[in-house]
């Protein structure tokens, strides 16, 4: 097993399916000879040509409407959104359209299209090169929506994205491109969409979030290992639908239960897991369940003292793993 | 006698006679849904009168066996054209499970019907505008030659999608027919507050491609333009911007009432160059539509839909808790 790091999971998934299925192509901005404005799809505008990597316009409602198109007609694109905070003129037509093609159609037509985006904070991008966004998707059926931790959950899922049948969205934090690295197999391989996954076992708190906040958990668990504190660690994976039986299952292991996420506090991701938990689990709780998230402003700002203001960390999710433990 | 304009386009006498039959199917259709929905049987009803010359004269010019239509609301003519029933459209009208544009989960007029390459639509305008660049990139991706015709309104000419689409079909040379079937209005809002410029085809300068205006009550002309049109897709020359101008006979839909924004004497104007009477009348003249043909057509085409108001309203709906099924694939 080698190596890699979260970014290069991105760019072997790509690759890899598309030398296995010609179908599949990708699309956005800068995405061909730049190789993206991170390097996500670096190398492939050469493997593949510019007909397969294609540069478009930039105007993020074409990037998808076009892909939705070419995926109704049958190919497999894979759209980037340059950063998830520039998803939303293409809301439209990935609410309006891709969501509800096959529903619409009552299974006539289908949208099998990938869009990937960078999102989450920590890297002094302020208001709009910081934002989580998932909220907004997380109430459409029709979507899914996926947010891995790790290289190995990000190439298995995202190949299980690219093949799957319905429209995805794909939310890659960008502070953990390079950060975060980790074993993946040689071999192909997917991982399910909307399964979560326990990424540490524990007996005595329960933590329940997802992307880079997944690595924040593990760290602050290490150290409360120290203290006695044994946390048991879920991750979504899918934010979108959400794996209910995992949640349930992870809640009701321990009694006490952390939600945790980078996005705002209210209406979020957590907020939903926080209600299946209190319509599943009241009596095996022997605490409130607590949410851990950024405050209800806009978005995270500029300068450094409000960006770690906002911004999630190990120290902030290690004190409310403690405060829940000592409860 | 009147110049003979058909033969000069290569349209045979039963061809025309043939879109003018379609035209009028798409008419006939579309008065029965308004009586239905006068008489409290169906509810909603949005209308194609006034627009079938386009829409037919359009589609007679495509190879309706492989070009891709994503047809706007309005374009019942487009869809009969490409392979839809009578009782198909009164299926959908009905909201009945047979419907084969959705199963009876949309309002009518939203069309779709993959064995035909009508590919599904929604109700928030110009979205389809992208999705028809994106079928022809992909079949560009696959050395196919089917071209993508995809229509809406001049009202629609002012979305995002519309811009975004067209420019990314032109920056990439791709087989798209923008069809704007100019019909005047956009709800109450007439062109003269929806149009900066003034001609839709005016726009298409700025996505690099030819952009035309053409008489959308005379299905030749709209015939011979859309002709063009595909051959120069189809060669890989690119994309072009058709606006074909006529009028919308009918409100918006059953539930407008445009007396209170336009004047009856406008539309009175307006219903004397119907294509419905004037093609017919060109036929006539070309002694391809003479009175016992048109007797049998009439007779014909009001069987049709009659039976197709039978059956459809005779359907069955589909079951209740079938609207959790297609989510996402099963």
């Amino acid at each position: 097993m080698a190596v890699i790091s979260y970014i290069q999971a991105v760019t072997q998934a790509l690759k890899e399916e598309m030398q296995r299925d010609e179908k599949v192509f990708v699309l956005g901005e800068d995405v061909g000879k730049r190789g993206g404005v991170f390097r996500a799809t670096d190398g492939l505008y050469e493997e593949f040509g510019e007909a397969r990597v294609l540069d478009t316009p930039l105007a993020e409602s074409a990037i998808a409407g076009v892909g939705i198109g070419a995926a109704m007609y049958g190919l497999r694109p894979v759209a980037e959104m340059q950063f998830a905070d520039f998803i939303m003129p293409a809301v439209n037509q990935i609410i309006s359209e891709a969501a509800k093609t096959r529903y619409r159609s009552n299974n006539d037509w289908s949208v099998p299209m990938t869009i990937r985006a960078p999102y989450g904070g920590g890297v002094h991008g302020a208001l709009y090169h910081s934002q989580s966004v998932e909220a907004v998707f997380a109430n459409q059926p029709g979507l899914k929506i996926v947010m891995p931790s790790t290289p190995y959950d990000v190439k298995g899922l995202l190949k299980a994205s690219i093949r799957d049948n319905d429209p995805v969205l794909f939310f890659e934090h960008k502070r953990a491109y390079r950060l975060i690295k980790g074993e993946v197999p040689d071999e192909d391989y997917t991982l399910p969409i909307g399964k979560a996954d326990i990424k540490r076992e524990g007996t005595d708190i329960t933590v329940i979030t997802y992307g880079l906040c997944v690595h924040f958990a593990l760290q602050a668990a290490e150290k409360l290992a120290e203290e006695g504190i044994d946390a048991h660690i879920l991750d979504l994976r899918t934010v979108y639908p959400l794996d209910k039986e995992a949640i349930i299952e992870a809640a009701a292991k321990t009694g006490k239960v952390l939600l945790v996420t980078e996005d705002n506090k209210e209406g979020g991701i957590i907020s939903e897991v926080s209600a299946i938990i209190s319509e599943n689990c009241l009596f095996d709780l022997d605490a409130p369940v607590k949410r851990l998230a950024g405050p209800d402003i806009p978005s995270m700002p500029y300068a450094p003292t409000m960006e770690k203001y906002f911004m999630m960390n190990p120290d902030k999710v290690e004190k409310a793993m403690r405060d829940l433990a000592e409860f | 006698m009147a110049e003979n304009r058909h033969k000069s386009l290569g349209l045979s006498d039963d061809e025309v006679l043939d879109m003018f039959r379609t035209m009028l199917l798409a008419r006939k259709i579309d008065e029965r849904m308004w009586l239905l929905n006068r008489a409290g049987k169906i509810p909603f009803v949005i209308s194609c009168q006034g627009q079938e010359a386009a829409q037919v004269g359009a589609s007679y010019a495509l190879d309706r066996q492989k070009d891709y239509a994503l047809p706007y609301y309005r374009d019942m003519g487009v869809v009969l054209a490409f392979g839809m029933t009578a009782k198909d459209l009164m299926l959908s009208g009905f909201a009945k499970a047979e419907d084969p544009n959705s199963g009876g989960r949309q309002m009518p007029g939203h069309f779709g019907q993959k064995k035909n390459r009508i590919v599904t639509g929604s109700s928030p305008v110009t979205t389809q505008v992208p999705h028809a660049v994106g079928i022809a990139l992909a079949g560009k991706m696959e050395n196919k030659d089917f071209v993508s015709f995809v229509t809406f309104g001049e009202g629609s000419s002012n979305q995002g999608d519309f811009h975004e689409g067209a420019n990314f079909a032109g920056v990439h040379k791709l087989p798209v027919i923008f069809m704007v079937e100019n019909n005047k209005y956009a709800i109450s809002v007439p062109v003269s507050k929806q149009l900066a410029c003034e001609k839709v085809s005016d726009r298409a300068i700025g996505y690099g491609m030819p952009g035309h205006t053409v008489d959308g009550n005379d299905p030749l002309a709209v015939y011979e333009v859309v002709k063009e049109a595909a051959e120069r897709g189809r060669s890989g020359k690119g994309p072009t911007l058709i606006e074909a101008v006529s009028y919308r006979l009918t409100p918006h839909s059953s539930d407008d009432d445009d007396r209170t924004y336009r004047e009856r004497g406008e539309v009175d104007e307006a219903k004397k160059k119907d294509s419905i009477l004037t093609f017919a009348q060109y036929l006539r003249e070309q002694g391809v539509l003479t009175e016992d043909k048109e007797e049998e057509l009439n007779k014909e085409l009001d069987q049709i839909v009659n039976e197709a108001t039978d059956y459809a309203e005779n359907a069955v709906y589909a079951e209740a808790e079938s609207a959790l099924n297609f989510v996402y694939e099963e």
